[in-house]
């Protein structure tokens, strides 16, 4: 019988199947060979896998709770997961796999949490409970563990892995602007996350080319900033289905309102919040960042945020100040004056903290915490102790040195910058970034215990329903294993077989996960 | 519930709600992709009532009813142009019957580009005078079935896209290095040993018989590639003696190269193979690849050594892969098949017939042009893909790269211009199968479709035809096509899968 415990697995695992790719005398291609961690992805902090194979049935087979488990069948994210990883392992077999008469080895999978108080009906969170990590990763690993004979029979080889991750935040950033995504497509990469153990999904929800959020308090936002508004908005049903999905699987949902820029969409259902700009001494027509000098606009973001914290239940949202462009706000008159009521002098960038400054406190009185692109934090804003740093500009070097500037000044931070997972070229990019790692900057063990993690971002340009998921994955999952692995795991070669075997069961479990290179899968896509 | 029951033709109730709610714009088409050679169009608009509407054969039409290819096409046209029809939903104030004289499956496709659909869910097309042929008669995408395999439905789904587009060539390079999935009558073994799978992985006869004639109703040729004598490495698993082996000083290393020129067994089996694969194929064209044969394997052997030497051929080893060439493609002609090879095959040598068509995929613009320039020189028909590997991403909207090219721009005579049969977007497999094919080809090879298609002066704005791109885009996705975005912005009805 199998222990399953919060920390320490008890688990079999075999040399999976193995796939021979041609090798080409011509050309310097990757081989696959079969890794000694078979598909295992992200790898575990502690595996040790034996040559005692198991065998599965999946009509005997049951994930059931262990008796001494705090949690038990009235835990519904434990049955739903349960549900679930059953299907994912024998989901495709268990048709032509029956008769109770076969010999099965292994008939009971046993969970047991050993967390005192195991939270079944609370959302996942940041320091959230190790116990809630391991019991998703846990059974993400089992599953993957778990591989197909020749006779198409499930197998599992005895193994003991003691798992936990490098980073509390392991983000992937999905842009619902740029290009709206239909519910179906979060569900399903919230669903693809789960498999990568990735914990956050950051929702960048609106920004200047369309606002799909419908909010109670100001619904004219999407009926007039939205695509269309009613087919390409988010109702509050929508949004609360989002979280319950991805709370089901261990995801945080932090969500991004970004400003003062990026914003434009805003305008159209909000008069007076963006700022006018001025061409001489006449209004334009076109409109600016967020208009930071009126109290009309603090009386809104007052309201609105207020309304976004209880929406969203994750206790960190997202408020966004990158990129600020200045010159609609040093074209309009009464700006020009305040700025010289608050002696900024010509420095824009006092203005622009002057309104983060502001927006900090309102979020604060809602008893959230923030994330901020870095922006925030080279303009010198006075930020609270807990502010979370986001960092996503510059070349290697710059990125490296902002992370050492924003540990030194003690915040807490997460990197993005090299995983603009938007930017695409030919060839296997994932190598790129799987050899980035957070804390490779100058800096002392306490700033490096400062990262908390960091972020996929895919942003909305170029991206929409048709390509996001091919596009995402397996790509991600190259993030996700540095995230989630031990900063030793750097071996491109064994990554290249593992992440193979584990684009396959993407593939397999319905996701259209794209092809690191010439292969096949024994299940190919069948959505075509 | 509604307590008065609408006639078929009159103004159900809740229509006049919805007129609150929905903008009323005039709307009309923005264009039709690729662009016909003259095209006008007036605002005079007709209704078109899906439940009066069908297609007739003008009088002076050469094709009569009984015509399968058309009367197919015109039901599928029906769905494609009344995409929500759904019997007795709609009504109309006239009933409109549209006579309308079609020679091509092609006329088929403008005409349903013309028709728009108002927010009350009525169809409209405007009174439009088009005059309208292909500016090149070979317009055609490569798919890469032995780097991935592409399941028989991802190629279907691409044969319909190519129609939207109005491409008429599907080149099925079926066979290459890392598998084999053709399965072949005579030689069964070349995939039940070369495929990634015996059983899952491979195309059977009706496969290959069901995308010909999927591809025949939609107005496309199917032209097979199978390339040799390298990229050959799958072929050698299910037949012994047909590469040629590789040698480490004195001893077989184990690994084989290209094709086995210097044994006449070689000939015999692809004699046999090509037979085949000719009465399989129906299309008068069969591409023989041709491509990027490395020589070191060749100069490794002995036995090859000791050809060249009994040959003539001295060290040089083009004239060996000349000889093979040569007698491949002899082997064609005997067939009554007309050969398309790489245009290696044309810089290597130049015995080859004069109606051979050289295939030119290599270089940057200013190589390719001089190719064109040489090879037509010769008197040869060329086909262009080299701007066109659809294969290679980068960031941003690259299709504009591909909008831009000029096939006819190098330095020749009118006579040689005429020579350039057409283009080809190719779409490699390394990186490539059915979870990202069809985002990945669409639309981006609709704009060299335009370019291969329509009038090269009307259609150099590249700018201009961003708008008209992206309307037809959305058309794709209200089709099922799961094209990609080329920027921000949304469609009335997006994607629905995942």
């Amino acid at each position: 019988m199998l222990k399953f415990a919060s920390l320490l697995l008890a688990l079999s695992f075999c040399q999976g199947r193995q796939h021979h790719n041609i090798n080409n005398d011509d050309e310097v291609v990757p081989v696959f060979q079969a890794s000694k961690y078979s598909s295992l992805w992200p790898l575990p902090q502690k595996v040790q896998i034996s040559e005692i194979s198991f065998k599965l049935s999946g009509t005997s087979f049951k994930i059931v709770d262990a008796k001494e488990s705090s949690a038990g069948s009235s835990c519904s994210i434990l049955q739903s997961a349960y549900r679930r990883y059953y299907e994912y392992m024998f989901g495709s077999a268990k048709k032509q796999w029956g008769g109770k008469n076969r010999r099965a080895d292994l008939t009971e999978l046993h969970v047991w949490i050993t967390s005192p108080d195991s939270e079944c009906d609370a959302y996942p969170g940041v320091t959230s409970d190790e116990s809630c990590e391991s019991f998703y990763g846990g059974l993400e690993t089992f599953s993957q563990l778990v591989y197909e004979d020749e006779y198409g029979a499930k197998n599992i080889n005895s193994s003991k892995i003691s798992d936990f991750p490098r980073f509390a935040h392991r983000g992937v950033l999905l842009d619902s602007s740029r290009h709206f995504l239909p519910i179906k497509v979060i569900l399903a990469n919230l669903e693809t996350m789960a498999m990568n153990k990735i914990n956050v999904f950051h929702w960048h929800i609106v920004d200047d080319q369309s606002f799909p959020y419908l909010s109670r308090t100001f619904p004219q936002l999407s009926q007039q900033g939205a695509y269309h508004p009613y087919t390409h908005v988010y109702t509050p049903a929508d949004v609360k289905m989002v979280i319950e999905f991805a709370r089901l699987r261990g995801i945080r949902v932090i969500p991004e309102f970004d400003t003062p820029g990026h914003t434009q969409s805003w305008g159209k259902g909000q008069t007076d919040l963006l700022t006018p700009c001025f061409s001489g001494s006449k209004p334009s027509g076109t409109f600016g960042p967020v208009n930071p000098i009126l109290n009309t606009t603090y009386d809104f973001m007052t309201q609105f945020f207020k309304e976004v914290s209880t929406v969203f239940p994750d206790t960190y949202v997202h408020l966004g100040g990158d990129e600020v462009d200045f010159t609609c706000w040093k074209s309009n008159p009464d700006i020009q004056k305040f700025m010289e009521q608050q002696q900024f002098g010509e420095d824009y960038s006092k203005l622009e903290s002057f309104y983060i400054q502001r927006l900090l406190d309102i979020v604060s009185t809602t008893q959230k915490g923030y994330l901020i692109w870095q922006e925030v934090f080279d303009n010198g804003v006075k930020l609270k102790a807990d502010t979370l740093i986001h960092v996503w500009k510059g070349n290697q070097q710059q990125y490296q040195n902002e992370m050492a500037n924003v540990t030194a000044s003690g915040y807490q931070t997460l990197l993005s910058t090299p995983w603009y997972l938007n930017r695409i070229s030919y060839g296997q990019d994932w190598q790129g970034f799987y050899k980035a790692d957070p804390q490779d900057f100058k800096g002392t063990d306490e700033q490096k215990k400062l990262v908390i993690g960091g972020e996929a971002c895919l942003w909305g340009e170029y991206v929409d329903a048709t390509n996001l998921t091919p596009r995402l994955w397996p790509r991600a999952s190259a993030v996700a294993e540095r995230l989630w692995s031990a900063s030793n795991v750097t071996d491109i070669d064994d990554a290249f077989n593992r992440l193979s075997l584990h684009r396959c069961r993407m593939v397999e479990r319905g996701i259209p996960a794209e092809p690191l290179f010439s292969s096949y899968c024994p299940h190919e896509y069948k959505g075509v | 519930m509604f307590e008065v029951m609408s006639g078929r033709y009159t103004f159900p109730k809740y229509n006049l709600v919805l007129f609150f709610f929905l903008q009323l714009g005039l709307q009309s088409v923005k264009g039709v992709w690729p662009l016909p050679q003259s095209f006008t169009i007036s605002s005079e608009r007709y209704p078109l009532n899906p439940q009066a509407f069908y297609f007739a054969y003008g009088k002076q039409s050469a094709a009569q009813e009984g015509c399968s290819v058309l009367d197919e096409a015109f039901k599928r046209y029906f769905s494609l142009i009344f995409p929500d029809y759904i019997s007795g939903r709609f009504y109309s104030e006239a009933i409109f019957i549209l006579l309308y004289t079609l020679c091509l499956s092609t006329g088929l496709e403008t005409f349903s580009q013309l028709v728009y659909q108002e927010d009350f869910g009525s169809y409209f097309v405007n009174k439009t005078e088009i005059e309208d042929f292909p500016r090149f008669q070979f317009r055609g995408i490569l798919l890469d079935t032995s780097r991935h395999y592409l399941p028989v439905r991802a190629i279907l789904k691409t044969l319909d896209a190519m129609a939207f587009s109005k491409f008429n060539v599907f080149h099925w390079h079926i066979v290459d290095d890392p598998s084999f999935p053709y399965q072949s009558r005579t030689f069964p073994d070349l995939s039940a040993k070369g495929a990634f799978h015996p059983m899952t992985h491979i195309y059977t006869q009706s496969d290959v018989r069901r995308v010909i004639s999927y591809a025949r109703m939609r107005g496309i040729r199917v032209l097979p590639e199978f390339d040799s004598p390298g990229h050959t490495q799958s072929w050698g698993k299910g037949q012994s003696d047909l590469l040629t082996p590789c040698y480490r000083g004195s001893t077989p290393s184990g690994t084989f190269g290209p094709v086995n020129p210097a044994l006449p067994s070689t000939y015999k089996f692809m004699a046999t193979l090509f037979k085949e694969v000719s009465s399989v194929f129906p299309d008068s064209y069969i591409h023989l690849g041709g491509d990027e044969v490395n020589f070191s394997c060749w100069k490794s052997n002995p036995d090859v050594r000791a050809f060249m030497q009994k040959m003539g051929f001295g060290t040089d080893f083009t004239k060996l892969e000349a000889y093979y060439m040569e007698n491949i493609v002899n082997i064609t002609t005997a067939l009554n098949k007309t050969s398309i090879v790489w245009q290696d095959v044309f810089d290597y040598h130049e015995r080859i017939p004069k109606d051979t068509v050289l295939h030119i995929w290599k270089g940057d613009p200013a190589s390719y042009e001089a190719e064109l320039s040489r090879i037509t020189k010769a008197g040869y028909r060329v086909l262009l893909a080299a701007p066109w590997y659809i294969n290679h991403i980068s960031y941003g909207q690259d299709w504009r790269n591909y909008y831009t090219v000029q096939p006819l721009n190098f330095s020749g005579t009118e006579e040689q211009k005429k020579l350039v049969i057409g283009g080809e977007v190719c779409m490699w497999g390394e990186y490539v199968d059915a979870t990202n094919l069809t985002p990945r080809l669409w639309p981006r090879a609709s704009a060299a479709a335009e370019r291969l298609w329509s009038d090269e002066k009307q259609t150099s704005n590249v700018d201009k035809a961003f708008p008209r791109l992206q309307d037809f885009r959305c058309k794709l996705l209200r089709r099922g096509i799961q094209a990609e975005p080329l920027f921000v912005g949304h469609c009335k009805h997006e994607y629905q899968g995942v």
